[in-house]
């Protein structure tokens, strides 16, 4: 088989996923597909089954009916919702990270100088505030070298500056690695600029498209009544720093912010 | 020579203690961590049962309990994967219940007397030449299994997901920390009684997180703690004449309480709270 046509193939393939708990059904013939170096977002209420079809397709569950295909050789870099550790067991960042793989100290920092926190690797990992933690999650996640990046509510307890850099900080992963991004959340507007596919989910897929599609969606305003499409656009791409081959962070000051709408072209520098 | 020595009931106790206590401090933080410790109190309630089992058909006495106390583990995991009562219900039914039917059982054994005190609370001045070979094997046995299952239950510990998408066998890692405390009761039940079993496991690695900075570093601190009590539990039952399981078990608490009672800054260095 030629190789380019393999690379074209989806990273994650499910189809006709159903889920059933007890009688109840919780996910109603859910078909995705992940393709590579795409952000695909599924968002939807509270109980419409998010977390349910992320375990499905993280293979943490096993579906009712229907098949998730991966693609071989796929690196799954997971970011669970939160992480609360026991102040009772004493664990530093650096042990965290490596809890998993040993991996030298240079590639740990690098990857906490991606996701901007290089300081924190000798710290407790209960001293570190809700924002610290993600990131440390976020690069843990990194750390295999992930084709596909699977986020479980990344900005979840983080206030709402650090929930735009969070995203803004996912978006520039993606660029610099060209790895595909799996994102649940529950709020579109927040990661509405940075999706190429939204999927709107409530047990079924309502609807899906691009971010502006699903926003007009009539299915969509009925589980979001609220929301406006006024709203969208939050999340831009501001860059005031710029990452070099090694990962390392240069400031930008005095250079003009380029507000970027993430044109898919421009992803090299 | 070493036999001669051994014959020092004295002698034989210190060992038991010290090797029953060297595998209980690590396997006690793994309690300590995963908020495990009722669940601890259940499996070496269960004990008792396996004492019977083992006088009614004639086996090893060892080997039935580790038996018994794997088989109630995973039927409590079993019970507790259906959530219709809460953990702590069922946790509390079982652990009474086994330990009631465990009693029941024991005097049911005709033509034996069996000395109940000594299981409920340990009868360490008793352990023979093969009671110290068998705590010396099954101890082992949990030393060598925590060694290797280090990492996983480690990962295991700190978030479950994220090590079953990291790849890490959970329910094997589950059923082998599962087997790890029965044998560690097994080998302690002699040592401390079924009914301070746990607390021979818990309360050493509680102590030892105010100067651990890394899991390691608590495990080890947590087996010496646990030496240090069995050492000062044992030359108190000596000198005060007292029953030598909870003897220990009253070392163990008052190292705590002294722990906890020396200001924090004396700590800092070892990156404790």
């Amino acid at each position: 088989m030629p190789k380019p046509e393999l690379d074209q193939k989806p990273l994650l393939d499910a189809r006709d996923i159903s889920l059933e708990f007890g009688g109840k059904l919780i996910l109603d013939r859910v078909s995705v597909q992940i393709q590579p170096a795409e952000v695909a977002v599924v968002i939807g209420p509270n109980g419409a089954g998010k977390t349910s079809l992320l375990r499905v397709l993280l293979g943490l569950w096993s579906p009712t009916r229907g098949r998730v295909q991966r693609r071989s050789g796929l690196r799954i870099g997971y970011m669970p919702q939160r992480l609360q550790i026991e102040p009772v067991l004493p664990l530093s960042v650096h042990r965290f990270l490596t809890l998993r793989q040993r991996a030298a100290k240079e590639e740990l920092l690098a990857r906490l100088e991606q996701v901007g926190v290089p300081h924190l690797l000798g710290k407790a990992v209960q001293s570190l505030s809700g924002g610290e933690m993600q990131r440390v999650l976020l690069a843990r996640a990194l750390l295999n070298r992930p084709n596909l990046l699977v986020l479980d509510e990344p900005a979840q307890g983080v206030d709402v500056v650090g929930q735009g850099e969070v995203f803004r900080l996912i978006d520039d992963i993606r660029r610099e690695t060209g790895c595909g991004v799996l994102m649940v959340s529950h709020d579109l507007h927040l990661v509405m600029a940075g999706a190429d596919a939204v999927i709107c989910l409530n047990q079924h897929v309502c609807c899906t498209g691009r971010p502006e599609e699903v926003s007009r969606h009539p299915e969509y305003q009925r589980l979001f009544p609220t929301g406006d499409v006024q709203g969208i656009g939050i999340y831009r791409h501001d860059h005031n720093h710029v990452h070099d081959l090694h990962g390392e962070v240069h400031d930008l000051h005095g250079h003009g912010t380029d507000d970027c709408h993430h044109e898919h072209g421009s992803t090299k520098r | 020579m070493i036999e001669g020595w051994l014959d020092d009931f004295l002698v034989r106790a210190v060992l038991a203690g010290l090797m029953v206590a060297a595998v209980a401090g690590p396997l006690g933080a793994f309690v300590v961590w995963r908020r495990m410790a009722y669940f601890g109190d259940t499996i070496s309630h269960s004990a008792l049962l396996g004492v019977a089992l083992g006088f009614l058909l004639g086996l090893n006495l060892n080997l039935m309990v580790t038996l018994v106390c794997v088989l109630i583990a995973v039927l409590l995991v079993f019970l507790q994967r259906r959530q219709e009562l809460a953990s702590d219900t069922l946790l509390g039914i079982l652990a009474h219940s086994a330990l009631s039917l465990g009693i029941v059982a024991v005097t049911f054994i005709e033509g034996l007397r069996v000395d109940l005190m000594a299981y409920l609370f340990g009868d360490i001045l008793a352990v023979g030449t093969n009671d110290l070979l068998a705590i010396a094997i099954g101890g082992g046995i949990a030393l060598v299994m925590l060694m290797l299952l280090w990492r996983p239950l480690l990962a295991l510990t700190v978030h479950e997901e994220l090590a079953r998408v990291e790849g890490v066998p959970v329910v094997a890692v589950r059923l082998g920390l599962m087997l790890l405390i029965a044998l560690v009761i097994a080998a302690a039940m002699q040592v401390v009684g079924v009914l301070l079993i746990t607390a021979l496991m818990i309360i050493p690695a509680a102590s030892a997180r105010r100067f651990a900075a890394t899991p390691e570093q608590m495990a080890v601190l947590a087996a010496v703690l646990g030496m240090l009590a069995v050492g000062a539990g044992l030359w108190g039952s000596f000198v005060y004449d007292t029953p030598t399981g909870p003897s220990i078990v009253v070392a163990a608490m008052l190292g705590f309480i002294l722990i906890h009672l020396l200001p924090g800054r004396l700590f800092a260095p070892f990156g404790g709270r």
